[in-house]
């Protein structure tokens, strides 16, 4: 804090840019995934398995350019390509990078059993550590986005890391590096939002689409993935992309609620049998009285 | 003096300590079998109920050998609940008797048990224990194969796994509820029936204060005459 505190933002009487300006940043990250100007190359693709250090397996086609129905634990980035009938008629193809959206209030990590097995970094990004990881697949139920994906070999869950390893040493996501379009963008939360904004605001006005926007869903509590879409109002086009994600409801029961309650009992119990037994004492068994039985 | 099975005896009426066999060697093995791997999965169940737990997962080896074993586990569990069915679901049969016995309830929790009508084999209490964890067990076995290859299931069959999450954990906290109240009334507070579920007899007066009706039906004798 002391040293943002001697940040220089302005000099006086100083030629050229302030030395040392921007130097401690925001520290939330965020990629900006701009689908109205991806053109499905599949750079990311390819620069996420180099990086990530996979290889290409067989896919299956499914009569699209899409890679393969959706991500795998070996496969963290995906384009999916929509073919969508506008109103008049017309025919757009809707790409949409689909990977981890590093949500704010991660539902995978709220139902991961396993000590750290999943954490959050201080910049927004949310990793799996394998190495802590049980392979029970909680994460699956808990994910809203369809995301972790089982390994059966590893017994574990693998995703995107939004390269942590990259970030956390200054460089950005290799998806971002790949992109050639420029569609892909990383900086701070708040940059990337106002970027998000500033393209949407040009699409709404010079480029006849109305309803663009920026997803940063709000049920998850933001995301440090978000997307510039021509049509905001509907993200299922974009490959299923769900309008209002949030942790399901049944996860958050069995959290929350069940889980108190489930201790309660489990301890109330064991204090019932307890004082039970101090009140009321063993039950011993009776001697037979001489008139306590009959023979046949 | 004979310990057999069904003693008949001419010249005394009361032997109280003398022995009635009650389970079968072949029901206690399966008993203790149900009871170690219900161990085993209520302390790997419990590790992944609560952070607070998660060490019990240790039991087996850690939590990645934990869920490797749990299911399997639970398979041997329904097993020996699924033959404990076959062999006792006669005598679990609730019947009209036990509406007697169910008013009387309160007496038998302030252990006036000598309030109580006479019972068979099981009472009330241990008919609705078994019938409590076997429809448990079901559900569990649902659920938890759905949680077992969870990862198998498409996306659009997620509230599957949204409902077998919360099943699972729900009904595993019944069987826990019932687990305490059994393992307490049978180890602790009944005394003579832990050592019949190790040895396989009662004597006597245990059958005829606790299981009056079994006792006239095992050792052919008859109730008195009012």
């Amino acid at each position: 804090m002391s040293q943002a505190s001697t940040e220089l933002v302005r000099i006086s009487g100083h030629a050229g840019t302030v030395p040392g300006a921007g130097l401690n940043r925001e520290l939330q990250v965020c990629k900006l995934v701009d689908t109205t100007t991806c053109i499905g190359c599949k750079a990311c693709e390819v620069a996420c398995l180099e990086w990530n250090g996979y290889t290409f397996s067989e896919t299956t086609f499914d009569n699209s350019y899409q890679t393969m129905p959706e991500t795998a634990w070996n496969y963290w980035n995906l384009i999916k390509f929509n073919e969508h009938e506008r109103e008049d008629g017309s025919m757009m193809l809707l790409m949409r990078k689909d990977q981890c959206m590093h949500c704010e209030d991660p539902g995978c990590l709220a139902a991961c059993p396993a000590d750290a097995a999943i954490v959050q970094y201080a910049n927004g990004i949310v990793d799996f550590q394998e190495a802590n990881c049980i392979g029970c697949g909680y994460c699956i139920t808990g994910c809203p986005f369809n995301i972790p994906k089982f390994s059966p070999t590893a017994r574990k869950v693998f995703k995107c890391t939004l390269c942590n390893d990259r970030v956390s040493v200054g460089l950005e996501p290799a998806c971002i590096k790949a992109c050639p379009t420029g569609c892909l963008h990383f900086g701070t939360k708040a940059e990337m939002k106002e970027l998000a904004e500033t393209r949407a605001d040009q699409l709404r006005e010079h480029s006849g689409f109305p309803d663009a926007g920026v997803y940063d869903p709000p049920g998850v509590g933001g995301t440090h993935v978000i997307y510039v879409l021509h049509d905001a109002k509907n993200p299922e086009l974009y490959g299923g992309l769900p309008k209002d994600p949030h942790i399901p409801y049944s996860v958050w029961l069995w959290k929350n609620p069940l889980k108190w309650l489930g201790n309660l009992a489990m301890v109330g119990g064991l204090v019932g049998l307890a004082w039970h037994y101090m009140r009321y004492g063993p039950k011993k068994e009776e001697p037979i009285p001489p008139d306590g039985e009959r023979r046949v | 003096m004979s310990t057999g099975a069904v003693p008949h005896s001419n010249t005394e009426v009361n032997r109280n300590e003398e022995l009635i066999p009650r389970y079968s060697l072949g029901e206690r093995a399966n008993h203790w079998l149900g009871a170690l791997s219900y161990a085993c999965l209520l302390m790997t169940g419990l590790a992944f109920w609560s952070p607070y737990l998660y060490w019990l997962a240790a039991v087996v080896g850690g939590g990645p050998t934990a869920r490797f074993w749990h299911p399997w586990l639970g398979l041997v569990f329904a097993a020996s609940l699924f033959w404990t069915f076959k062999e006792w679901h006669r005598d679990m049969h609730i019947d009209e008797s036990d509406r007697a016995w169910a008013k009387a309830i309160p007496d038998y929790i302030q252990n006036e048990d000598d309030k109580l009508p006479p019972v068979g084999r099981f009472n009330y209490g241990q008919k609705l224990f078994f019938w409590g964890i076997f429809y448990s067990v079901i559900l569990l076995l649902l659920s938890g194969v759905v949680l077992w290859y969870t990862e198998t299931l498409p996306w659009s069959l997620r509230f599957v796994r949204y409902a077998a999450i919360l099943i699972h954990a729900s009904v595993a906290l019944i069987t826990i509820g019932l687990f305490l109240i059994h393992v307490y009334m049978s180890a602790i507070l009944e005394e003579g029936s832990f050592a019949s579920m190790v040895h396989g007899n009662v004597t006597r007066a245990w059958a005829w204060t606790f299981h009056r009706t079994w006792y006239y039906e095992v050792t052919g004798r008859s109730r008195p005459k009012q």
